[in-house]
Formats: C-alpha cells, structure tokens, sequence
C-alpha cells in the first residue's frame, strides 16, 4: 500500500516536472518573440539617427568581445553547476553558482559602464529613434540578465537552506534553461547590433 | 510626492462627473452589501483566494459582465451624441469627452469584456472536457484573472482619477505621443492593457500545457472536443501574438516616459512601425476571440442537433489554417498606408483565402444539423444569429480585402459595422451559446428559456437596426468618431435609427440580466439532477451538476471522439477506475497580493510617483518569491473522503 | 423551433426588410456608389462585382440555413434521423472547392484592380495633370499649388478632366484623405509623402473629409473640392492671385497652429518649397537660426 502510494506520488512529481519544463519552455518561447520584435524594430529604426551619431560612430567592439566572454563563460559555469546538482553536491553548486553570479554581475556593470559613457557623451536613448532602439534592445537583455541574478541568489538561498530537493533541481534546471537561453539572445546582439553596426 | 497627480485631477465636467460619481457610487453600494450580508468572509475564502478554476472562470464572467454594462453606457453615448450633434446643436459631450468616449468603449470591449468572457468560459470548461482536475499551474491562473483584473480596475479609475485615452482603441501615434496627447489618458491605457496582457499571456501559457499534458487516457488530439482544439489553437496564437503587443505598448511607454524616439514624429521615430506592429498583434486578436466562439457552436451544435459533429478533421484543419493566415495578413487594416501595389494585394488574397476555412466550418455546422434533431433552444437561437449574421459580416470583410475596394471604405462607417458584424455575431453570440449551455454544470441549475429567447431577439432585431444604418452610411461617406457633422449631409435619420438599435440591445442585455436573476430565484424548479441536462456529448456532462471541486472523482479513461455519448448509448457507465487519493492546490492569497502590488506599480507609473512604482515592482517580486518558496501549497483528499463525496453527489441526482 | 420562436421570426424578419428597405431609398445620397470621378467609378464598379460573386455563397447559405433548421427541427419526427453520419468525403470536397474557386477568381480581379488602381500610379489621359500638394493641419487642409503658385485652405479646385496628382503629407498627427465621389482615400502622415491620383469625370462640387482621428478637431476638417471647367480654373486662380494674403514662413507659423472648424481661405503665393520643408523638418534636426521651425519632442 505504502509502496503504490509512493508510486504515485513520484508519477505526480514526474508529471509536474513535465509540466514546469514544457511551461518554461513556451515562457522562453513568448521571451524569444519579445526580443523578435524588438531586433524588428531595431533593424527597422537603425539607420534613423536623426543627425546624430550611428552605431558605427558609437561602438567599441573590444569592449563587447569582452563583456561576450564573460557571459560564455557563465553559462559555462551554470552547466558544472547543474552536473553538480545531478550528483548531488550542494557544495559544488553553491561554488558555481557563486561564480555565474559573479560573471552575470560583471557583464551587468560592464553594460551599465558602456550606457553611462554613452549617456555621458551626450548620446542618450531621446538622441534619435535609433539610440532609442539600441538602449531599449540592449537594457531588455540587461534586465533579463538582472532577473537572473536575482534568481541565482534566490535558488542559492533555497539550496543552502534545503538542500537540493527536488523543486530545488528543477529550479535550477530552469534557471540554467534562462541563462543559455539569454547567452543566444545576447549573441544575436553582439552579431546584429555590434559585428554588424561596425562594419 | 505624488509625481503629476493633485486635485486637478478629479473630473470637472459635468457629464464626465456624473459618471465617475456614478461609479464611484457604485463600487460602494456593492461593498456595502458584502458588508451588511456579512459575506467579506465567505468570499475571500471561496473565491478571492481560489485557484480552481470553476471560481476563477465565474470572477472573469462577473467581471466581464460588468464590463459589458459599462462598455454598452459608452456605446449609446457614442449614438446618442451622434444623434444629436448636428449644424448648431453639438450634442451633450465636448469632442474630447466623445473621443474618450469610443476609445474606452473599443478598449473595455475587446480587452475586459471579450476577452474576460472568453478566458472564463475557457477556464470553466476547459478542464471538465479533457476529464483533468485542473490546470496544469493552478497558481499562475489566479495570477493570470487578478492582473486582468487590475488592468480592468486602471482603465475604470481613469475615468474618475485623471481622464481617459482619446486616440482610439488602439492609440495610433503620433497622435497617442506626449506632443499631441500629454495628459495620463494614453498612459492609463497602455499600463491597464499591459498588465492585463500580460495576464493573458500567462493564461496561453497555462492552458497550452493544460491541454498538452493534462488529457485524461486515451485523449488522444484527435479526439478532443472541437472546443478543446479551438482553445489549443487559440493558445498558440496568443503564445505568438501577445509578447508583440507587450512590446509595443512598453514602447510606446518609453517614448512617453522617458522621451525615446520609436513612433515620434521627426527624432527618427517611425509611427508606421507601431500600425505594423500593433496589427501584427491586433489582428490575431481578432481571431483569437473568434476561434473559441467557433469551437463553442461547434459543442453546442452538435449537442442540440443530438448528432456527430460533421467533419471533424476538417474542422481542426480550418482552426489551424486560420490561425496560421491570420498572422500574415495584419497589412489590409492599412492599405491606406500607401506600402504599393505588389504588397497590398498580397494581403488581400490571403485576407481572402481565410474565407475558404471559416466558410467550410459553416458548411460543417450546417450539415451537422442536416438529418439530426434539432432543439431550438437558446444556445441554438444564438447560433442561427451567429450564421446569418456572420455570413453577412464575412462577406463584407471579403468586400473589404480587396485593396482598391477598401481605399473607399477603410476608415468609414461601414468599417465598423463590418467588424460589429463579426464581433457581435461571432464573438459575443458565441459566448453567450456557451454560457447558457454551460450554465447548469457549473451553477447545478438551467437558465429561464422564455427571458433567453426574448433576450436574443432583442439583441438580433438591435444589432440589424444599430449596423445596418451604419453599412449605409459608410456607403454615404460617413467617416467613423464623428462627434459633429453638418445637417446636408443627410446623415441624422440613420444615427437615429441607429441610436434605437443601441437601445434595442441594452434592451436585450437588461432581458438577460432579468434572465439571471428570475433562474436564481426559481433555481428549485429548474435543478439539473441528472448532471446531463442537453443529453450531451462530451465528459463534462458525465459528472454531477454543479460539478465538484475535484471534478472527476475518478479519472476517466476515453475510446473515442464524444465518449459519453458512446457510453449512453452503450448502456455503460464510462470507464472508472478505483477511487484513489487527489492531490489539489490550496486557495491562496497571492494572486490577489501580487496582482494588488502590481496595482500599485500601474497607477505609480501613470502619474510618475516613482516611489510608489518601486515600491510596487518590489513587492511584487518578493510576493513571487515568497510564494514559490512555499513548499505547502497542496492538500490531499484521501481516497475514502471521495468516494464519500462521489456517492454522495450521485445519489442527490440519481445517477450511481 | 416551436410555434412563438416561428411567428416571432416572421414578424421580424419582415421587418427587418421593410425598414432596410425604406433605410436604403430614403438614405439620402449614396455617395460611394454615385461616383463623379475615374477613379470611383472603377472602384464602384469593384464593388458591385465582388458583392455578386458572394452573393454566390451568401444566398446558399442562408438558405441552407433556414431550410435544415426548419426540416431537421426536433418536432418534425419524420425527418430522416443518422445521428452516427458525421463524414462525407464528397460533400465537404464540395465546399472545400467551391470557396477556393470563388477566391480564386477575386484573387486574381484583387491582384489586378490593386496594380490598376493603385493610388500612386499617374492616370492615362492626354490633357496635362493637375499638380496639388496636400498638408494636413490640426485642424484643417492646407492645399498648395506649385505649379500656379497659390494656395488654399479647406477648399480645392481642379478642371473636371484633367487628372489630378495629389502629394500628401501631415504637419500634425495622422490623417487620411478622402473625397469619396472622386476615389478612395490615403494617409496623411508626417514626415512621408504619400500619393493620390483622381480624376473628376463631372463638374461639381464634392465634399471631403479626413478619414482618420487626429485629435479634438478632426471632425471639422471638411473641405469642398470643387471641379470646374479649365476656362473658371485659370480665372479663379488668376482671382486667387490677387488675394491679399500670402503664405510665407510666418503665415504658415500660424496657420499651423490647432484651430477647429476652419473657413476657406487663399493666399496669392506661398513659399517656395514649403511642402518639402514641413516635410524635412521631421527627417533632419532643424539647424539653429535658420528659420525652420523645429520640432517638438
């Protein structure tokens, strides 16, 4: 009786990660049509620069090679986290997580450096229509990544306190999903805003 | 302190005060009946904090419905000024009044009323028809009904606390840009539809899962309901159109917010991207609300017919070819635009070739009834209004997609009759099917035939005399949101006869109010017993009525397409199982507090109080968190409480 | 359907026709299908053409409609009963087809007519066409002549004839152009130029209107387009050119400015360019001190 009961109750749990997973897949799905339109409206409103300066005035591609680098590498990082999690060393993912959190904060303030030299240079987003698509493009990708820190604490927190239940590996599936998910997304802008903006 | 907002704020035109202390009133007649009934308790434990979703579809239906009192006041304002306002005389309302004025009718229309119907009959019937308990994230669905609601709350604040957008239902830049709009209209607007988009989105995601992993044994797609297919296609398309709308709306936002320069005039802002981008939205949208109303005639035809539906898999072929043609012809609401010849005419053809699917779904509905016995009851009545009236307004929709045909009708009245047209006998005729077929199994007792059926023939008569005037005015070159015209026109007979068609309809709205009220006070003569009123089809009907919380005491196993009939006409019982335990999601407050935080963001954003909308954001996410890390959110029902219940339940209806 | 439903829909049914019917001949002048122009009346002629061919499905149905619904009515116990017939390959190829040969043909009338009467495509004719520059204003037409060097305000006159080549553009929020007897309508929208060609076939004088809401007045922004011989055109533009007034930089300042229910007015010239400067300045920054005006933000 005892063992049917249990059963069940991992076919209820099995069919609930089914469910988060194919959720959080279509959620991603929503996000990439999110970002769709707004490369659209960039790829739209690139050239309207009203006068002031275009992406290729504006753009120090070193810079960005190195903010690409850092996020590579933490969603390197999230991956030995999720092994980890799979064999259950919840020394080893805090470790990594750590790190992915450190990387993304990294990448977040080397984002916020370009924006505020921009911004100090006169080029803010009320310049013209296509500062305004760069920074509304770019900032998007700079709050998803912002939500992901904050998430990366959260599920730290959750693992320290509960250890890897779980819901906790889940999460992390799910935030590891997030994060590779972010990776595309951010070189699709390096290739479409930066590669292309400075040739 | 409080950013824009001080005592100017507060309405100071006569006609515009009038409606806000009437809703205001309002608002606090209805909370000081909770209050004297003693009944603040009772719903806060039963629906307020419910995550099933039977309450959460009958909150979206009230909702709507209240909407729909609200979006009809507006309606008979808009026919009465134009009744009135002709050479010297200028009506009751100023020109801005009036264009805040059809702007909230289009917006509280499509976003509160049409789409709260269609979420709460989907989110009562859903489940029952696939044989689940629930949907798949119980939680997110509270979430989901509690920002539509906040964004049904800001649109109505503004009428009270601020003014209202008046650039259209769609807001249209330049003209919804801070250069020709600088008031809170247009950021109401935006906050109130985002928010509630949002919600929606999440519901997409919700009931795609849903259907996707929660279908009892044996569901195989192919044997879903049509309803259920309609909801999977719906979902899809709301998956693909509502992320474009969040990001057009957060656009313009930021254009008005923080001075960006995406659909400014001059800066290098393109307000040509906004049409395209709004339509490529707004266009599914259309669709989106319709596709549900085909599959309810679909159940509800093939019920009261007591046959087959005819030609099932030509049905889901026609769902999915329109849902897919439905995004690539966003460009026929503006071939006006001037994007050439080569383009236009291809969004006419394909605006076109969905004639062919929704044609065939006719043809299908038609023959399901071809050889059947059918009984004419309300739900019936709807759906013969839906076909002849349909038909008329697809037709001129094809008359409308031929580019060179609609540069003289684009932006006329006969454009807005065509899509009244489609809305009302497509959309609302269908939900309202929906709801008085559904009624019983949710409420456990039938709605009054006789005030149903004089409902339907006032809205019927209302709608033939409220649009086809307007056909014929946009045949006379009447241009819609006219709030004054000269008298040689010729136009005030048929604004006025108009204007009675209006009220012909509220007529009709006031006969299904009545229809409500007389059903509840005669409830005892008109129990459901047998939890199968209509002889039905499908596995809603194999349950008692009102169906229980848990919905099926045992999880069904199905064979086939209309399984409960089969098992009638088997003489079986449907295939059950051993009782066993349930697990269900306990009621939580969550929705409501996250939904309540996010309130305060809207509003804080509006008025520009940024301490306030900090203060909201954070307390939203910290809400989110705490929620999720909330390990004891379910409950389990042993499996000897069930058969209790269930037996129970049965014997009251004599079905064990 | 029982016998109240049945009675009911006679009744209303008739109705409903008599009051179309009487709507319809009392309705006063159906511009769209009375047209005085080219244009127009192709468009017209569209549209009689394409409610025909829907008729084609249209009248079918309805009958289908009320004759399944009245033979297969509950009541009626001899009517034939297959509650199991659900398929029929044939029927459904049937109505499959028929929709998609019907589309076919209005796919290809659509293609043609589009490419035919696109409104950017200059009208076949022998006689010289009229050059008109269109600024929508908030809240009134501004109509410049380049080649005659006047311009007006909420009024327009061109020679019955002679085509007609209207540039289009906004210094205000969108609006949409339209004199429905002459032809069908196009945008308005600031910072682009769009184009209309019409012709009118008639002498008279149509009504126009913007088609688009463009703010608090946007319903006063009626305009007479009047069409006249060639002998009372060149005598009125020669009248116009004695007007008084002239649109220069701060005439037009003005005259820009948002004002409702605007009356007719001409001025004897106007600036040089003007239409491209409203035009440019929404697509250059306005340079300091050159006299442009800028734009607001």
């Amino acid at each position: 009786m005892t063992e049917t009961a249990s059963t069940l109750k991992t076919i209820v749990h099995a069919e609930s990660d089914s469910k988060t997973l194919l959720g959080f897949w279509v959620y991603l799905m929503t996000d990439c049509l999110l970002f769709a339109s707004l490369f659209a409206t960039y790829a739209v409103l690139h050239n309207n620069t009203f006068g002031g300066p275009g992406a290729k005035d504006l753009f120090s591609l070193p810079f960005v090679l190195g903010e690409t680098l850092i996020l590579l590498t933490s969603s390197f990082t999230i991956g030995l986290g999720i092994l980890a999690a799979h064999k259950q060393n919840k020394k080893q993912v805090l470790t990594w997580l750590g790190i992915t959190f450190l990387l993304g904060a990294a990448f977040l303030s080397m984002e916020l450096t370009e924006f505020s030299r921009l911004v100090a240079e006169g080029n803010n987003w009320q310049r013209s229509g296509f500062l305004s698509a760069f920074f509304t493009l770019v900032g998007t990708h700079g709050l998803h990544i912002a939500t992901g820190l904050l998430w990366t604490l959260v599920l730290m927190a959750q693992a320290w306190r509960m250890g890897l239940v779980r819901t906790t590996v889940r999460r992390l599936m799910l935030l590891s999903l997030f994060w590779h998910f972010l990776d595309v997304i951010w070189i699709l802008i390096f290739s479409i805003v930066y590669m292309m903006g400075a040739l | 302190m409080l950013g824009k907002l001080t005592w100017d704020a507060l309405p100071h035109d006569p006609v515009v005060l009038g409606g806000a202390i009437s809703l205001v009133l309002g608002a606090i007649s209805i909370l000081a009946l909770i209050t004297y009934l003693k009944r603040w308790r009772w719903l806060w434990r039963e629906w307020l904090t419910s995550v099933d979703p039977k309450r959460i579809g009958v909150m979206y239906i009230v909702v709507a419905v209240v909407m729909l009192l609200r979006g009809g006041m507006d309606a008979a304002m808009i026919r009465a000024q134009q009744a009135l306002s002709v050479g010297s005389s200028h009506g009751f309302l100023t020109s801005d009044h009036f264009q805040q004025i059809f702007s909230a009718h289009g917006t509280i229309m499509i976003f509160f009323v049409a789409m709260g119907l269609m979420f709460g009959i989907i989110n009562l019937i859903l489940p029952l028809q696939i044989g689940a308990r629930d949907v798949a994230f119980p939680f997110m669905n509270s979430v989901s009904f509690w920002l539509f609601t906040v964004g049904m709350v800001l649109v109505n604040l503004s009428l009270v606390v601020g003014e209202f957008a008046a650039a259209g239902w769609l807001a249209y830049p330049p003209l919804s840009e801070l250069a020709y709009s600088p008031g809170v209209g247009i950021d109401y607007w935006i906050w109130s539809i985002q928010i509630a988009g949002i919600g929606s989105l999440l519901s997409g995601v919700n009931f795609l899962v849903t259907i996707l992993k929660l279908r009892c044994p044996g569901m195989t797609l192919m044997r879903m309901p049509v309803f259920v297919w309609s909801v999977l296609v719906t979902m899809v398309m709301i998956i693909f159109a509502f992320p474009i709308l969040t990001a057009t709306l957060a656009m313009l936002s930021l254009d008005r917010t923080l001075g960006m320069h995406f659909f400014t005039s001059g800066f290098g802002g393109n307000p040509m991207m906004y049409v395209n981008l709004i339509w490529a939205w707004g266009h599914p949208e259309v669709y989106i609300l319709v596709l549900p109303a085909f599959g309810i005639f679909s159940e509800v035809v093939a019920t009261y017919s007591q046959k087959k539906l005819f030609g099932y898999t030509s049905m889901v072929v026609a769902l999915i070819s329109i849902a897919f043609l439905s995004f690539i012809v966003w460009l026929h609401h503006f071939f006006t635009m001037g994007a050439g010849a080569d383009v236009n005419a291809f969004f006419g053809i394909m605006t076109m070739v969905i004639a062919i699917p929704t044609g065939v779904k006719v043809f299908n509905w038609l023959f399901t009834m071809f050889r059947g016995r059918v009984h004419f009851k309300t739900p019936m009545l709807w759906f013969m209004g839906f076909v002849t009236t349909f038909t008329i307004g697809g037709s001129t929709g094809v008359l409308m997609a031929v580019p060179a045909i609609d540069f003289q009708l684009h932006n006329s009245l006969f454009l807005v009759a065509h899509f009244h047209n489609i809305i009302i006998g497509g959309v609302v005729f269908g939900y309202f099917a929906g709801l008085t077929y559904w009624f019983p199994k949710i409420f456990g007792f039938k709605l009054n035939e006789r005030l149903g059926r004089y409902a339907f023939w006032c809205w019927i008569i209302g709608f033939l005399l409220a649009f086809v005037p307007l056909y014929i005015l946009g045949m006379m070159g009447a241009t819609r949101r006219l709030d004054h015209y000269d008298p040689s026109m010729g136009w005030q007979g048929l604004f006025i006869v108009a204007g009675v068609g209006v009220a012909v309809i509220l007529l009709g709205v006031g006969f299904q109010l009545l229809q409500l009220a007389v059903s509840i006070y005669q409830r005892k003569q008109n129990m459901d017993v047998s939890g199968d009123p209509w002889n039905g089809r499908t596995l809603e009907w194999s349950i008692p009525s009102p169906a229980p919380f848990y919905n099926f005491a045992v999880t069904p196993t199905v064979s086939s397409r209309d399984p409960f009939w089969a098992a009638k006409k088997h003489k079986t019982s449907l295939p059950q199982g051993e009782y066993q335990d349930i697990h269900m999601p306990k009621n939580t407050p969550m929705g409501l507090i996250i939904a309540g935080f996010t309130f305060a963001f809207g509003f804080a954003v509006v008025w520009h109080i940024w301490w306030l909308a900090g203060l909201g954001l954070a307390g939203a996410i910290t809400s989110l968190i705490i929620r999720l890390s909330d390990e004891d959110t379910e409950y389990v029902i042993t499996a000897a409480e069930i058969k209790q219940l269930d037996q129970q339940a049965r014997a009251k209806g004599k079905l064990a | 359907m029982n016998k109240t439903n049945q009675r009911a829909l006679f009744v209303i049914t008739g109705l409903i026709i008599a009051v179309s019917l009487f709507l319809f001949l009392h309705s006063g002048d159906l511009k769209l299908l009375n047209p005085k122009g080219l244009i127009a009346d192709k468009q017209r002629s569209l549209i009689t053409f394409t409610v025909l061919l829907s008729l084609v499905v249209v009248i079918p149905v309805f009958i289908l409609t009320f004759t399944i619904a009245w033979k297969y009515r509950a009541a009626n116990v001899s009517a034939r009963y297959t509650p199991d017939w659900d398929h029929n390959s044939k029927l459904e190829a049937v109505w499959w087809g028929i929709p998609c040969a019907i589309i076919l043909i209005l796919g290809v009338v659509t293609w043609t007519s589009s490419h035919e009467l696109d409104p950017y495509k200059s009208l076949q004719s022998s006689v010289t066409p009229i050059h008109i520059q269109v600024v929508a204003l908030p809240w009134k037409w501004l109509f410049i002549y380049p080649d005659q060097q006047i311009a007006t305000v909420n009024y327009v006159r061109f020679p019955a004839g002679t085509p007609v080549d209207f540039q289009i553009t906004a210094d205000a929020p969108m609006n949409s152009f339209w004199i429905p007897e002459l032809g069908g309508q196009i945008y308005a929208m600031p910072g682009m130029s769009t184009q209309l060609h019409l012709m009118a076939t008639a002498n008279g004088v149509y009504g126009g209107s913007s088609a688009n809401l463009s703010g608090r007045g946007f319903a006063g922004m009626r305009f007479n387009a009047e069409a006249t011989s060639r002998a009372d055109f060149d005598r009125w533009v020669a009248e116009v050119r004695r007007s008084p007034q002239r649109l220069d930089d701060s005439a037009y300042a003005a005259l820009a400015l948002p004002s409702e229910n605007n009356t007719a007015a001409a001025y004897a010239s106007a600036k040089q360019n003007l239409y491209d400067t409203v035009i440019n300045k929404y697509m250059v920054p306005a340079r300091a001190g050159n006299g442009q005006a800028t734009v607001m933000p």
